[in-house]
C-alpha cells in the first residue's frame, strides 16, 4: 500500500474518487427508481389508497384513571360532553366558519382566542376544538344544521372535572393541554404512538407525577374517509385500556375540615399517619380551582393567580422552607439523650440569657425561667437551655442526628416541586457560599441553629414527616400520598411504599421521654390554650419562626407590617400511646405559635379522632361540597367512572 | 470611521469572494427549495429557520475564509474535545427521547456527537497528511482506532443514526487513503449477508422475544418495522406506511405546493424535519424529487472536482470525505422516508428544519471552499 511518488498517489486518490462517484450514481439510481416505482408504476394504487377511500386509522383516547381518596370519595373523574371542532384542511378559513356558525351557537372572544392559542401550539391535529361543552339544546340546534357546515363536526369527548373545586388542589394537580415541552417529554419516554389523539397531559400534583399510569393506553380504529375527511365505515378496532385509578391515603373530610380551618390565612398543612407515612392531609392555602386550568385558563384568570401576593399556585406543603423555630427543640433534646449529653433529670439555670462568643442570646421570657429540666424545657419552651445544649453537641452532631430524620434533604413524596431546605452544617456553608469569609462556620451560628433558627430551614412535609418518624419510635417511611394503584379492568392493586425507608437506632426509653414532655406541652405548658379539655392525649410542639425578607413582594406600606410578623408553627401527634396522626402546621405571619397553628391542629385532631367538626361548619356539607364548582353544563351526559363505555 | 465612501459593490465583492461560486449557485438553490417545502410542511417555522439559516452561512462564510492549513491545525484539540466530550456525557448526559445525547453546559444542551461528524474527517486526514509518503498498513490500524473509539462511544448512547454517518465520515477517508480492497471487500461482502438474512428471516427473528444482542430494542424495532410496517401502525410503522402513501400518490407531477391531502390531512409525523421528503414526493412529484436528487449529485460532484484538484494529501482526503458525507445524508434520508431503509435519525441535507445539522453541513461546504481557495493560492 506504501506508494512511491506523489504522482502516484494522485493516480491512486483519483481512481478512488471514480469508484466512490460511481457508488453515488449507483445509489441514487436506485433511489430514482424507487420513487419511479411509487410514484409512476404504483401511482395508480397509492393515488387510491391516499384519495378515494383512505384507511385512516383513529386512535381510540384512553378513559384517564379516577383519584379517589382513602374512603372512595371521588377527588377527579371525567365526564362526556359535546364539542363542535373545525377537521383539518381548513384550519385556516376559521373566521369565516366562527362567523356562520355564529348564527347557530353562541361563540365567544374567549372561544376564538383560545382556538388561535390552540392552533399555534405546533402540533399534528386531527380537529381542532371551536366550542366544549355544547349543552343538549345547542347540539340539536347544529345537528339540524349540519349540512351547511361541512368543515365542522360534533365530537364527544371525555373532559376531566374535579368536583371538589379548590379542595386539595395542590394534592391532585391538574390537566392541560399538551405543549411543545410535554411533548419532550413524551417523546423521551417513548410515548409518541400512545398518546397521539390524546390531547391533554397531567401538569402538576399527581395527575403529573402519575401521569404514566393515569393515561392508559390508547386504542385504533380503522375507518375508511371520505375525501373529506368524516369516517364512513369502521374496519377493524383494538379497544384501548383506561388508565389506572388511583387511591389516596388522603381523607377528603379531613382536608375540608384543615382548609377550612386556615379560612383567609396564608400556610401549609401536612398530616401523616405514621404507621405507614401515608399523607392524610395536604394543604396549601390559599388554594385555587384546577376546574380553570383544564380547558386552558383564560388571560384574566392567569393573571389573577399568578400575580396575587398570595402566591395561590405554589405549592407550600412542600416548598415552602422555614426555620422550624421551637419545633425544633424536642428533637434536639432526643438527640441529647441519645448521645447521652444530658440525662432527664439534668437541670440548669436560666437567667433569662446565654453568653457565648461575646454575644448574649436572650430567651423569650424576661428573667429567665429559673431551674430547668428537660421536661420542662420542651414543655415550657426555654430558649438557654438549648443554646447551652447546641454548644455542648456541636454543629456536627446536631447535623448528623437532625439528617436521620430526613429533615434538610427531600421526602421524596409521590408529588413533583419539593424544596429540600436546608440543613445547616460546616459542609453545607462550604458549599453553599462563594467567598473564602463566608465560608467559615462560626461556633456562634450552632446557639441559634440549637432553638431552630439560624440557617435552619425546613419545609412543611419534612416537619411532618420527622414528626410522624418521632411518633413511630423511628420507623421512617417514605411519605405518599397514593396508598395504591389499581388496575381498572382486573381490579389488581400496586400498594405504594409500603415498607419502612429507615428505623432510627433510638432507645424507646429516650422516645417515651421526649413524648412525655411534648404531651406535657398540651397540658401545662405553651399548648395548653389550645388544648384544654381534650379528650385523648396529645403531644405537641409549638414553634415561632422569624421571618427575614419579604422574598420578592413588592413592598407595600399597608401589607409590611403583616407580612413580616413571624410565622406560626404547631406539631403534634394522637393518641400519644398508639400514634394514629401526626402533623405540622405552618400559618405565615400568623405570630406565636401557640397563638395560631395550634387551634388548626386542634381542630384536625378533633375530626379525626372523635369525628367532630368544627362548629360553624353544617354536617351536610358531605354532599353540597358536589356542587360547588362543577362545571357540568344541565342535561350532560352522566360522569362514567374508569370503565370502558 | 474613515472617510471612505461606502461602496456597496466593493462590500459584495468581498463577502462574495472566499466562496466557490458554483458551490455557491448550488447551496441557494438546495435552501431556496428548503424554504418552498417549509411554507408547505411548517409555516410557523419559517422564520425560525432563516436564522438557523443565517448562522449556517455565517459558518460556512468564516470556515471558506480560513486557510485549509489552519483548519487542519485544529483536527487534533477538535477531536481530542470531542472525544472528552463524548465520554462526559456518557458519565452524565442528560436523557432525552431514550438515548443519553445532550450535555449540559449551563447555557444550553449542546450534542457533541454532531461535533465528530466533522472532527472525525479532519483527525483522520490530518493523521494521514503526518505519515505522507510513508502510509502503511499500521497507520490504516491507527486510523481505525482513531475513528472506533468516537463511533463506539455513539452508538452506546444509542444514536445509530449519528453513529452511522460519522462512521461512514470516517470510512471515506480510509477508503480515499488507499485502504485495501482485501479489507473492503470481506466487510461488504457480511454486511450484504447480514441484510440478506434479515430480510429473509424476518418473520421469525422479530418475533418480540427474539433479543437481538448488539442492537437495542427500538432499533431492532425499526427494523423489523421496514420488513413489516403494518405490525406497528401507531408508532414507527405509522411512518414507513404514511411516507411511502404520500410520495407514491404524487405521481409524476405532484398534487401541487401546499395541497398535498397526505401532508395535511393524514399527518405525515416529523413532516418539517426528518419525513420532509414525504411533503417534496407528494407536492412535487417525481419531477420535483428528481430534481433534489440531481441538486445533490452536482454538489458532490463539484465536490469531487475540487478534491481532485487539491493540492495537499489532507485536503485531498477532507474534500472527498467531506462531499460523501453530504452523499450518505441525503441517500440515507430518502431511502429512509421511501421505505428502503430502516428509520434512523437522519435529517435531509440542506433542507430539513433543525439548526445543529445545517450548520454541520455548512461548516462541510466551507471547508470545500477553503480547499478550494487553496489551489489558487498555491497556483499564484
Amino acid at each position: 500500500m506504501t506508494f512511491d511518488a506523489p504522482e502516484q498517489e494522485l493516480q491512486h486518490f483519483r481512481r478512488r474518487l471514480l469508484i466512490a462517484g460511481g457508488f453515488m450514481l449507483v445509489c441514487f439510481a436506485v433511489l430514482v427508481a424507487r420513487f419511479g416505482w411509487l410514484q409512476i408504476s404504483r401511482y395508480d394504487y397509492y393515488h387510491t389508497r391516499a384519495e378515494d377511500n383512505r384507511i385512516a386509522l383513529v386512535p381510540i383516547v384512553p378513559n384517564r384513571g379516577l383519584i379517589v381518596d382513602r374512603n372512595g370519595e371521588v377527588l377527579a373523574r371525567n365526564y362526556a360532553a359535546y364539542t363542535l371542532e373545525v377537521l383539518p384542511g381548513h384550519f385556516r378559513e376559521a373566521d369565516a366558519i366562527f362567523d356562520r356558525l355564529q348564527t347557530v351557537v353562541e361563540i365567544t372572544q374567549r372561544d376564538r382566542r383560545r382556538y388561535r392559542k390552540i392552533l399555534e401550539e405546533s402540533r399534528n391535529f386531527d380537529s381542532v376544538p371551536i366550542r366544549t361543552r355544547l349543552s343538549d339544546a345547542e347540539v340539536a340546534r347544529f345537528v339540524a344544521r349540519r349540512f351547511e357546515f361541512p368543515e365542522v363536526e360534533v365530537k364527544a369527548r371525555l373532559f376531566r372535572d374535579y368536583p371538589n373545586g379548590a379542595l386539595a388542589a395542590h394534592v391532585i394537580g391538574y390537566i392541560g393541554r399538551i405543549n411543545d415541552r410535554d411533548l419532550t417529554r413524551i417523546e423521551a419516554r417513548d410515548q409518541e404512538a400512545n398518546y397521539r389523539g390524546t390531547e391533554h397531559i397531567g401538569k402538576v400534583g399527581l395527575e403529573q407525577s402519575y401521569e404514566g399510569e393515569l393515561h392508559g393506553i390508547t386504542g385504533v380504529e380503522e375507518v375508511e374517509v371520505d375525501a373529506g375527511g368524516r369516517a364512513v365505515r369502521q374496519l377493524r378496532r383494538t379497544p384501548p385500556t383506561s388508565g389506572n385509578n388511583l387511591v389516596l391515603t388522603l381523607d377528603r373530610g379531613l382536608q375540608q375540615v384543615a382548609e377550612a380551618a386556615f379560612g383567609e390565612r396564608r400556610g401549609a398543612l401536612v398530616a401523616i399517619e405514621p404507621s405507614s407515612g401515608g399523607v392524610l392531609a395536604m394543604v396549601s392555602a390559599p388554594s385555587y380551582d384546577p376546574n380553570l386550568f383544564v380547558d386552558g385558563i383564560s388571560t384574566q384568570d392567569w393573571d389573577a393567580l399568578n400575580n396575587s401576593p398570595d402566591h395561590p399556585l405554589l405549592n407550600r406543603a412542600l416548598s415552602s422552607a422555614n426555620p422550624p423555630g421551637s419545633t425544633f427543640k424536642p428533637f434536639m433534646a432526643l438527640a441529647a439523650l441519645t448521645t447521652g449529653k444530658r440525662t432527664p433529670e439534668q437541670a440548669i439555670s436560666d437567667p433569662g440569657y446565654f453568653d457565648f462568643g461575646g454575644h448574649r442570646f436572650r430567651d423569650d421570657k424576661v428573667g429567665g425561667h429559673g431551674m430547668v429540666d428537660m421536661y420542662d424545657s420542651i414543655a415550657f419552651s426555654c430558649n438557654t437551655y438549648y443554646y447551652r445544649l447546641a454548644a455542648d453537641l456541636g454543629i456536627e452532631q446536631i447535623a448528623e442526628f437532625m439528617g436521620r430524620f430526613g429533615l434538610g434533604s427531600k421526602t421524596g413524596v409521590d408529588i413533583e416541586g419539593e424544596s429540600s431546605g436546608v440543613l445547616p452544617s460546616p459542609e453545607w456553608k462550604r458549599q453553599r457560599f462563594r467567598r473564602a469569609e463566608q465560608k467559615k462556620w462560626f461556633a456562634g451560628e450552632t446557639i441559634s441553629v440549637g432553638i431552630g433558627q439560624g440557617y435552619n430551614a425546613y419545609t412543611p412535609i419534612q416537619l411532618a414527616s420527622a414528626v410522624a418518624t418521632l411518633a413511630a419510635d423511628g420507623v421512617r417511611f417514605r411519605p405518599h400520598v397514593v396508598r395504591y394503584v389499581e388496575d381498572v379492568s382486573t381490579g389488581a392493586r400496586r400498594v405504594i411504599e409500603p415498607e419502612p425507608l429507615d428505623r432510627l437506632p433510638l432507645a424507646k426509653t429516650h422516645v417515651d421521654f421526649i413524648k412525655q414532655a411534648m404531651e406535657g406541652v398540651n397540658i401545662e405548658g405553651t399548648g395548653r390554650r389550645a388544648f384544654a379539655n381534650v379528650p385523648y392525649r396529645v403531644a405537641g410542639k409549638t414553634g415561632t419562626a422569624q421571618v427575614f425578607s419579604l422574598r420578592g413582594a413588592t413592598y407595600r406600606a399597608k401589607d409590611v407590617k403583616e407580612r413580616l410578623r413571624d410565622h406560626s408553627l404547631y406539631v403534634a401527634f394522637a393518641p400519644v400511646e398508639a400514634p394514629r396522626i401526626a402533623l405540622a402546621v405552618l400559618v405565615e405571619n400568623g405570630g406565636f405559635g401557640s397563638q395560631a397553628a395550634a387551634p388548626i391542629a386542634r381542630q384536625l385532631l378533633d375530626y379525626y379522632l372523635l369525628g367532630i367538626r368544627p362548629a360553624g361548619e353544617a354536617e351536610a356539607d358531605e354532599d353540597a361540597s358536589d356542587a360547588v364548582a362543577s362545571p357540568r353544563p344541565a342535561g350532560a351526559p352522566q360522569p362514567r367512572t374508569g370503565d370502558t363505555p | 470611521m474613515t472617510g471612505r465612501r461606502f461602496d456597496p459593490r466593493r462590500l459584495l465583492v468581498g463577502l462574495l469572494e472566499p466562496m466557490d461560486p458554483i458551490l455557491l449557485v448550488l447551496v441557494s438553490l438546495l435552501l431556496g427549495y428548503a424554504f418552498v417545502l417549509m411554507a408547505s410542511a411548517s409555516p410557523v417555522r419559517m422564520e425560525s429557520q432563516m436564522i438557523n439559516t443565517g448562522v449556517a452561512v455565517g459558518v460556512m462564510w468564516v470556515a471558506a475564509r480560513m486557510p485549509v492549513q489552519r483548519i487542519l491545525a485544529t483536527a487534533v484539540p477538535l477531536y481530542l474535545v470531542g472525544v472528552l466530550l463524548l465520554i462526559a456525557v456518557a458519565l452524565f448526559g442528560e436523557t432525552s427521547k431514550g438515548a443519553q445525547r445532550w450535555l449540559n453546559v449551563g447555557i444550553s444542551r449542546i450534542q457533541p456527537s454532531e461535533i465528530m461528524k466533522i472532527a472525525v474527517p479532519l483527525m483522520l486526514a490530518w493523521y494521514f497528511q503526518q505519515r505522507e509518503g510513508a502510509i502503511g498498513a499500521r497507520d490504516f490500524v491507527v486510523a481505525f482506532v482513531l475513528l472506533l473509539v468516537p463511533v463506539g462511544l455513539i452508538v452506546k448512547q444509542p444514536d445509530l443514526g449519528t453513529a452511522l454517518l460519522v462512521a461512514a465520515a470516517g470510512f471515506f477517508v480510509l477508503f480515499f487513503a488507499g485502504l485495501s480492497w482485501k479489507l473492503i471487500a470481506p466487510v461488504a461482502l457480511a454486511a450484504i449477508v447480514g441484510i440478506g438474512s434479515i430480510v429473509g428471516f424476518g418473520d421469525r427473528i422479530c418475533q418480540p422475544e427474539v433479543d437481538w444482542v448488539v442492537l437495542h430494542g427500538y432499533q431492532k424495532n425499526r427494523v423489523c418495522t421496514l420488513l413489516d410496517p403494518s405490525s406497528d401502525p401507531l408508532g414507527k410503522g405509522f411512518h414507513i406506511i404514511q411516507s411511502t402513501i404520500a410520495i407514491g400518490s404524487g405521481g409524476m407531477a405532484g398534487k401541487g405546493w401546499r395541497d398535498g391531502t397526505q401532508t395535511h390531512l393524514a399527518f405525515i409525523p416529523e413532516r418539517h424535519t426528518d419525513f420532509i421528503f414525504a411533503v417534496l414526493g407528494e407536492e412535487f412529484g417525481f419531477v420535483g424529487a428528481c430534481l433534489l436528487v440531481f441538486l445533490y449529485i452536482a454538489l458532490i460532484a463539484r465536490g469531487f472536482i475540487i478534491a481532485m484538484a487539491a493540492p495537499t494529501l489532507a485536503s485531498r482526503l477532507l474534500a472527498g470525505a467531506v462531499s460523501m458525507i453530504f452523499f450518505t445524508y441525503a441517500f440515507v434520508n430518502m431511502g429512509m422516508v421511501s421505505g428502503i431503509l430502516p428509520v434512523v435519525g437522519v435529517p435531509l441535507p440542506f433542507v430539513s428544519y433543525g439548526g445543529t445539522a445545517l450548520v454541520t453541513l455548512c461548516l462541510g461546504l466551507g471547508i470545500l471552499m477553503s480547499v478550494q481557495r487553496a489551489r489558487f493560492l498555491t497556483q499564484k
